[in-house]
C-alpha cells in the first residue's frame, strides 16, 4: 500500500497548497479593494483638515484660497438633492408600479420601455450633460441654473430607483395580492394600500442611495451648471455651482491652499455621501421583512 | 341584488355588469404617463446627439473625423481627427479593465463560495461604499496621492498620466464586477457543485471548473458593463489624465479621453452653432454609440444566464 499511498499523500499536499494560493490571491483581491478605500478616507480627511473650519460654510469662494468657502456649493447641493428626490421618487416608483403591476409583457412597447430602462442605467452621465446643455440650458432656454441641474441629476438616477423600486415590489408576495383581491378590492386598491406599504423598504433604500449619487455626480453638472465663483447664496432659478464641480474647480487652481480647500470640500462631501449610505443600510437591515 | 329575487331551484346565471372604474383607468394612464418617461429620455438624448452632429459633419467629412490623426478642434487650422481620443480612451478602459477584472471576479468568488453569510453582510456594504464614492474625489485622489506614489515607486510618470487614472478608476469598478459576477454565481443551481464534489473536486476545483464556467455568460456581461462604464467615466480621467490629445501608447504619458474633451469644452461659454460647440456633439455621438453597443450586449448576456437557470 506504501507504494500507493505516497503519490496521493503527495497529491493531497499539492491540492492543500493550491487552494492556499488560491485563497491568497482572493485576499490579495479584498485588500486592494478594501485598503484603497481606507487609504482615500484617510488621505483626504488628513489633507483637509486644516481648512475644515467654519469658513468654509461660511463664506462663498474666493481668489484668495486662505479667505474662500464653499458655502454657495454647499447650500446648491442641498437644494439639488431635494429637488432630485422629489422629481425622481414618484415618476421612479409610478414607473416601477407600472411595469411590475400593469403592464402586458407581451406588448412591444412595454418591452421596449424595460429594455430603454436598462440601457439608460448605463449610459455615461457626461451624455446626460449633453442632453442637458442642448435641451434644457439651450433649447427650451432655462439656462445655467438649479434647476436645470436637478432635471438633469434626477434623469441620470431614475433609472437606479426604478430598478430598485421594481424590486421591492416583486418581492411582495402574490398572496398579499390575491388576498386583498379576495376582499373585493380594486387593483389600485391593492398596489396603494398592500403592495407599497410593504415594499416602502427596499424602495427607501433604493432611493437614497439613487440620492447620493446624484448628490456625487459632478460631470452633467459641469455641462449644465457651474460658474466658477459664484458668490452668492443660490436660487432655485439661479446661478450655482454645487459642492462636486467647486472641488473641481480648485483641484485645478495652481495654489496648493486650493487643493488643502478640495480635499476639504472633498470630506463634507464624503460625509453626506456617506452617511445617506449608511442610513441605506441601516433601513435595509432595521425594515427588511422576511416572507 | 337580482339574485334575491330569483325562486328557489331556477337556475340563472347573473353575470356581473362590466363597470368602467374612471378612478382606475386614471391611475393606469398616469402611471404609463411616469413609465413614458424614459423613453423620452432616450429619444431627447437622441435628438440632442443627433442634430448638432449632422450640422457638424455637414463641416467636417465623417471620413475625417473618424480617421483623422490629429484632434485641434480650437486651433486656428482646425484639425477633427477623433482617433485620438478613442485611443486614449480605449487606453483608460484598458488598463482600468486589467485591474477591475481579474480583482472584482476574486472577490465575487470569494463572496459567492467562500465567505460564511456572517463576513458577507459586512462586506457587502463596504463594497457598496467603495461604489458609492463620489467620482471627483476618486480623481483628486488620482492627482494627489497615486500620481506622486507612483512617482516615488520610480516610475517616470508625467503630472497628468494615463496610467494613476486607470488604477483608480479600475479599483473604483471592482464592486461593479463583484456584485454582477456574485449575481450570476449565485444562480448556478447548488446540484452542479454538489456534482463536483461528488466526483472528489476540493473548493478550487468546484469554484474555478463549475461555478466559473457555469456563470461565464453573466461574469462577461459583468466584465463589458465595466469596460463601458470606464468608457464613459469622465471625472477621474478629466482630473488625472489631462487633455493632451496624442496617439501614445504609453500609459504614463498625458492623453485625452473622450469624456473628458466633452467635460472641458462644455464647461466653458461656446458660443452656440460654432464649430467647437457642435463639436462636443459629434464626440458625443460616437461615445454614446459605443457605450450603447456594450451595454445591448452586456443586456443580452445576463438575459441568457437567467434563461438558463432561473
Amino acid at each position: 500500500m506504501t507504494t500507493l499511498d505516497a503519490p496521493i499523500q503527495m497529491g493531497r499536499q499539492r491540492r492543500v497548497w493550491r487552494n492556499r494560493l488560491f485563497q491568497g490571491a482572493m485576499l490579495f483581491a479584498m485588500l486592494v479593494a478594501f485598503g484603497t478605500l481606507a487609504v482615500l478616507l484617510v488621505d483626504t480627511v488628513v489633507t483637509g483638515w486644516p481648512e475644515l473650519d467654519r469658513q468654509l460654510f461660511t463664506e462663498p469662494p474666493s481668489t484668495v484660497a486662505e479667505e474662500g468657502g464653499g458655502r454657495p456649493a454647499i447650500l446648491a447641493t442641498l437644494y439639488l438633492g431635494f429637488l432630485v428626490l422629489f422629481m425622481s421618487v414618484p415618476i421612479g416608483v409610478a414607473t416601477a408600479v407600472y411595469l411590475e403591476e400593469y403592464a402586458n409583457r407581451e406588448r412591444w412597447y412595454n418591452r421596449l420601455i424595460e429594455v430603454n430602462i436598462q440601457n439608460l442605467a448605463a449610459v455615461p452621465s457626461i451624455v446626460y450633460g449633453i442632453l442637458g446643455l442642448a435641451f434644457i440650458v439651450r433649447g427650451i432656454g432655462l439656462g445655467r441654473v438649479v434647476l436645470a441641474g436637478a432635471l438633469i441629476l434626477t434623469l441620470v438616477v431614475l433609472p437606479t430607483v426604478v430598478v430598485a423600486s421594481r424590486e421591492a415590489i416583486r418581492a411582495v408576495p402574490d398572496s398579499i395580492r390575491q388576498g386583498a383581491y379576495a376582499l373585493g378590492a380594486t387593483k389600485w386598491q391593492v398596489v396603494w394600500r398592500q403592495v407599497l406599504p410593504a415594499a416602502i423598504p427596499g424602495m427607501a433604500t433604493g432611493s437614497i442611495l439613487a440620492l447620493s449619487r446624484a448628490v456625487g455626480e459632478t460631470a452633467p453638472l459641469i455641462m449644465v451648471g457651474a460658474v466658477v465663483y459664484v458668490a452668492f447664496d443660490p436660487t432655485i432659478l439661479g446661478a450655482y455651482t454645487a459642492l462636486p464641480v467647486q472641488i473641481f474647480n480648485w483641484t485645478k487652481q495652481p495654489d496648493p491652499t486650493f487643493q488643502t480647500l478640495a480635499a476639504a470640500g472633498a470630506i463634507v462631501l464624503l460625509v453626506i455621501v456617506l452617511s445617506m449610505n449608511a442610513l441605506a443600510i441601516f433601513v435595509r437591515n432595521r425594515y427588511r421583512k422576511r416572507w | 341584488m337580482t339574485s334575491a329575487h330569483v325562486p328557489v331551484g331556477q337556475a340563472v346565471t347573473v353575470l356581473p355588469r362590466k363597470r368602467i372604474r374612471w378612478g382606475e383607468v386614471g391611475v393606469q394612464a398616469l402611471l404609463f404617463l411616469a413609465a413614458t418617461v424614459s423613453v423620452l429620455t432616450t429619444v431627447g438624448i437622441v435628438l440632442s446627439l443627433v442634430l448638432p452632429a449632422t450640422e457638424f459633419f455637414r463641416e467636417v467629412s465623417p471620413w475625417d473625423f473618424l480617421t483623422g490623426t490629429t484632434w485641434a478642434p480650437l486651433f486656428l487650422d482646425a484639425q477633427f481627427g477623433v482617433v485620438p481620443l478613442i485611443v486614449g480612451t480605449l487606453m483608460i478602459s484598458f488598463w482600468s479593465s486589467l485591474v477591475a477584472f481579474p480583482l472584482g471576479l476574486g472577490v465575487a468568488i470569494y463572496l459567492s463560495e467562500y465567505a460564511r453569510d456572517r463576513v458577507t453582510r459586512v462586506l457587502k456594504p463596504i463594497l457598496e461604499i467603495l461604489a458609492a464614492i463620489p467620482t471627483v474625489v476618486l480623481g483628486y485622489f488620482a492627482l494627489t496621492f497615486v500620481t506622486p506614489l507612483l512617482r516615488d515607486l520610480g516610475l517616470d510618470v508625467e503630472i497628468f498620466n494615463a496610467l494613476s487614472a486607470s488604477l483608480v478608476l479600475g479599483v473604483m469598478l471592482i464592486p461593479t464586477v463583484a456584485s454582477l459576477s456574485e449575481d450570476a454565481m449565485a444562480a448556478v443551481p447548488r446540484d452542479l457543485r454538489d456534482g463536483g464534489y461528488a466526483l472528489g473536486a476540493d473548493k478550487l476545483q468546484v469554484s474555478t471548473r463549475v461555478v466559473v464556467p457555469a456563470a461565464i455568460s453573466g461574469i462577461i456581461a459583468a466584465f463589458v458593463l465595466a469596460f463601458s462604464r470606464a468608457v464613459g467615466e469622465t471625472m477621474i480621467v478629466l482630473i488625472a489624465a489631462g487633455q493632451l490629445a496624442q496617439i501614445t501608447f504609453d500609459p504614463r504619458e498625458t492623453i485625452a479621453t473622450m469624456t473628458a474633451f466633452i467635460g472641458a469644452t462644455g464647461n466653458g461659454d461656446i458660443p452656440t452653432g460654432s464649430i467647437e460647440y457642435k463639436t462636443i456633439f459629434a464626440v458625443g455621438l460616437t461615445l454614446f454609440v459605443m457605450t450603447l453597443v456594450m451595454n445591448l450586449v452586456s443586456i443580452r448576456l445576463v438575459r441568457r444566464y437567467r434563461e438558463v437557470y432561473e
